[in-house]
């Protein structure tokens, strides 16, 4: 029981972190059409720009300083970069994220260095919150989830209650007309990644001193998050949001089961030889097996439901 | 249809098997000779991969599972060999891996390939992550971090050859090559590969037409993932030891460089690619920690002004050269050539200043960055003069070069 809740709250709030980058990437997505392959590397710039900033002025104004610097270099790239592949197709914006990444990397190796940065949870976060059964329960990842989801209600009264998120909305569905109304569209998408660049900073900024502030970080939670757009479903928020919680608690779950395929068999009364040429490959427990279940559930999703949870259209 | 080879293909062809056979003669060192099998493997595995983005247009993130696939199935087949479980000359182990890699596509491009454009690709991302990660789970099939040595030698000589000798490797990744070239060169001339192309081009007329796009995609998947194998092979060989390293991220995203700085417009863009990106590598690493940096420079440059990569910028000076106007460009191209030249020097200062002037502090270091430093902002000055001025050219040559044609 106690195992049970303690991962539950900590898969919500890996998973709220989860959605905090999808739902910057299907908005992104949705919108201009390009899959930004270098979303986890603003996530990443996110951890080493709040790192940085700390430094100077400590965490809290770093919490809003890093966000926003890495949403003013979403919009440099868009404006500067992706507005000028835009001409020679999808694939191209693609590629041209996808060496984004690359650089994006080696630019954090050549400013940090290759060694882990020591970003840390600070200390006016860093006590217990409540004491369950005989676990204690971080005040930091409280704080993670609370930013989360106000971050997430603001985002959605913004795209839905406001002037400016009715035009993104219409941007979406019908750029030509927005654009015949008056509107700036280009700078609309402008914002839009920009913003969805921002997001992915805030996680990375929330992230970052919870795990581990390294250059590898990008390339580890960035496919996730991919997983997590393609189960959801290309383009749906909603489908984002339950396919991040999903996919949260498969990963945190199953990291703590220590049990494998022989463990069963021996609890129903069967015990498997261990010289058997079977033994090496049913000897793998839950644990093991966790950094490939996302990719599973992925595929199994493929195969049974192409467009995804949520997703309207096959393509 | 065409014929696949005709007179003007076959001297090219042929002279192409003589460069294979000359090449250990001209360069005959130990370095010359490991780099030359390298280039061999990355040129399959370079065209291979242009099977999919280039005459399918299925943008693979996972292109290297089958080519590491394929190099663990021949590591183990090797040592089957050498423990006497079965009989099979050396030489034709790069057919195991190459089966190996169409029996993975198979299975994972069925999966795959039920979806094009965008998804295509974060799926096989997805894919290449999953099984990167089973390699780490699956330690007696990969060998864990170790991963799995092999004798190439194992069976003994067969007609004298026991590639013991890197030569004896040499040709025979230049003989597989060669094989693999063709081959793959023949398959763009068949109806097969043309339906891919209409695949790529029009996915809803090739299906009124009364073709299968998702089956189009998924044999031109395979036929890729053998060529891929054959290539994953031939590396079993050549270094005797084979890691989970190659069938990673890093592996399938250097093969989508490779593919795209030389062009994956035309067949032969890959080659340049795999030769260009090769020789950077075995080169640059061995001056600077940042030449992963420039290679992603390079990258962004190339899909920035060049989308059509190497190759494009040489098949559209081929109708310049035939009216023989190549001479008007030339002054605008060396103006840019020399600013080219000033901003690289300058950026190149400031990146190397960045890895290692951190550590020490002093007035030449001073002196060095603000040379470096105005050395990229004189030369980006020149160099956007010197893009409007080859654009100014080339808008004037245009017409021109209409009526030539």
């Amino acid at each position: 029981m106690e195992f049970f809740l303690i991962t539950l709250l900590n898969s919500l709030s890996y998973g709220l972190l989860l959605f905090m980058l999808s739902s910057g990437l299907t908005l992104i997505f949705s919108m201009m059409g390009v899959l930004n392959f270098a979303h986890a590397s603003f996530y990443m710039l996110g951890a080493y720009f709040a790192y940085q900033t700390g430094l100077v002025f400590g965490f809290w104004p770093a919490l809003f300083l890093a966000p926003i610097l890495v949403g003013v270099v979403g919009a440099i790239t868009e404006r500067y970069g992706l507005r000028k592949v835009h001409k020679f197709g999808h694939v191209a914006e693609l590629l041209f994220t996808f060496g984004l990444a690359y650089v994006i990397e080696e630019v954090v190796h050549l400013i940090w260095g290759r060694a882990p940065v020591d970003y840390r949870i600070p200390e006016s976060l860093n006590f217990t919150l409540f004491t369950l059964f005989n676990t204690q329960y971080p005040a930091y990842r409280a704080f993670m989830m609370l930013v989360s989801v106000g971050m997430l209600v603001s985002l959605y009264l913004v795209l839905t209650k406001t002037r400016i998120g009715l035009i993104v909305q219409a941007s979406l569905t019908h750029p030509e007309m927005v654009q015949a109304l008056g509107h700036n569209v280009p700078r609309v998408f402008m914002l839009v990644f920009a913003g969805g660049c921002a997001l992915a900073g805030l996680a990375g900024v929330l992230g970052g001193n919870l795990f581990i502030t390294e250059p590898g970080m990008a390339f580890s939670v960035g496919s996730i998050v991919f997983v997590v757009v393609v189960v959801g479903g290309m383009g749906s928020l909603v489908g984002a949001f339950i396919a991040s919680l999903l996919i949260g608690s498969i990963q945190t779950f199953s990291v703590g089961f220590d049990y494998s395929f022989i463990d069963l068999m021996a609890a129903l009364g069967v015990i498997i030889d261990s010289n058997s040429s079977w033994y090496a490959g049913l000897s793998i427990t839950i644990s093991q097996t966790a950094p490939v279940l996302p990719y599973l559930l992925m595929v199994l999703m493929l195969i049974v439901r192409p467009r995804g949870l949520m997703g309207t259209r096959e393509t | 249809m065409e014929r696949a080879f005709n007179k003007s293909r076959l001297i090219l062809w042929s002279s192409v098997a003589l460069l294979f056979v000359l090449l250990p003669f001209v360069f005959p060192g130990g370095f010359a000779l490991s780099i030359l099998s390298q280039l061999g493997i990355a040129i399959i595995f370079a065209l291979s991969y242009n099977m999919l983005l280039g005459q399918t247009g299925l943008l693979s993130f996972g292109h290297a599972v089958y080519f590491g696939l394929g190099a663990f199935v021949t590591a183990h087949a090797i040592n089957f060999v050498e423990s006497g479980v079965f009989g099979l000359p050396i030489s034709f182990m790069p057919l195991v891996g190459g089966l190996a890699g169409l029996v993975f596509s198979l299975i994972l491009g069925f999966v795959t390939t039920r979806r094009p454009g965008t998804p295509f690709a974060m799926i096989s991302l997805g894919i290449a992550e999953m099984v990167a990660a089973s390699a780490l789970m699956f330690t007696t099939f990969f060998g864990g971090e170790g991963g799995i040595v092999t004798n190439r030698t194992a069976g003994g000589a067969v007609w004298g050859i026991s590639y013991g000798p890197q030569v004896q490797v040499y040709y025979l990744i230049a003989v597989w090559c060669f094989i693999s070239m063709a081959l793959m060169f023949v398959i763009t001339r068949t109806p097969l590969g043309r339906i891919a192309n209409a695949v790529r081009d029009n996915p809803e007329r090739t299906q009124f037409v009364g073709y299968n796009p998702t089956r189009v995609r998924w044999i031109m998947m395979s036929l890729a993932g053998f060529f891929a194998g054959i290539g994953g092979a031939l590396t079993t060989i050549n270094y005797e030891i084979i890691t989970a390293e190659s069938l990673g991220l890093m592996a399938s995203g250097n093969v989508v460089l490779m593919a795209f700085i030389g062009g994956i417009g035309q067949f032969w863009g890959p080659i340049i690619g795999a030769v260009l990106v090769t020789f950077l590598q075995s080169f640059l690493s061995n001056f600077t920690q940042a030449w992963l940096l420039y290679f992603g420079l390079l990258f962004l440059l190339i899909i920035l002004f060049s989308p059509g990569g190497i190759s494009s910028i040489i098949t559209i000076h081929a109708p310049v050269w035939r009216a023989g106007v190549m001479k008007r460009l030339l002054p605008s191209y060396m103006f840019a050539l020399w600013a080219g030249f000033v901003t690289l020097v300058g950026i190149i200062g400031v990146i190397e200043l960045l890895y290692r002037g951190t550590l020490v502090v002093g007035v030449h270091v001073a002196v060095t960055w603000v040379f470096a430093g105005l050395l990229v902002l004189v030369g980006a000055f020149f160099l956007r003069r010197a893009i409007r001025a080859v654009a100014q050219v080339w808008a004037d040559l245009t017409p021109e070069l209409a009526r030539w044609s």
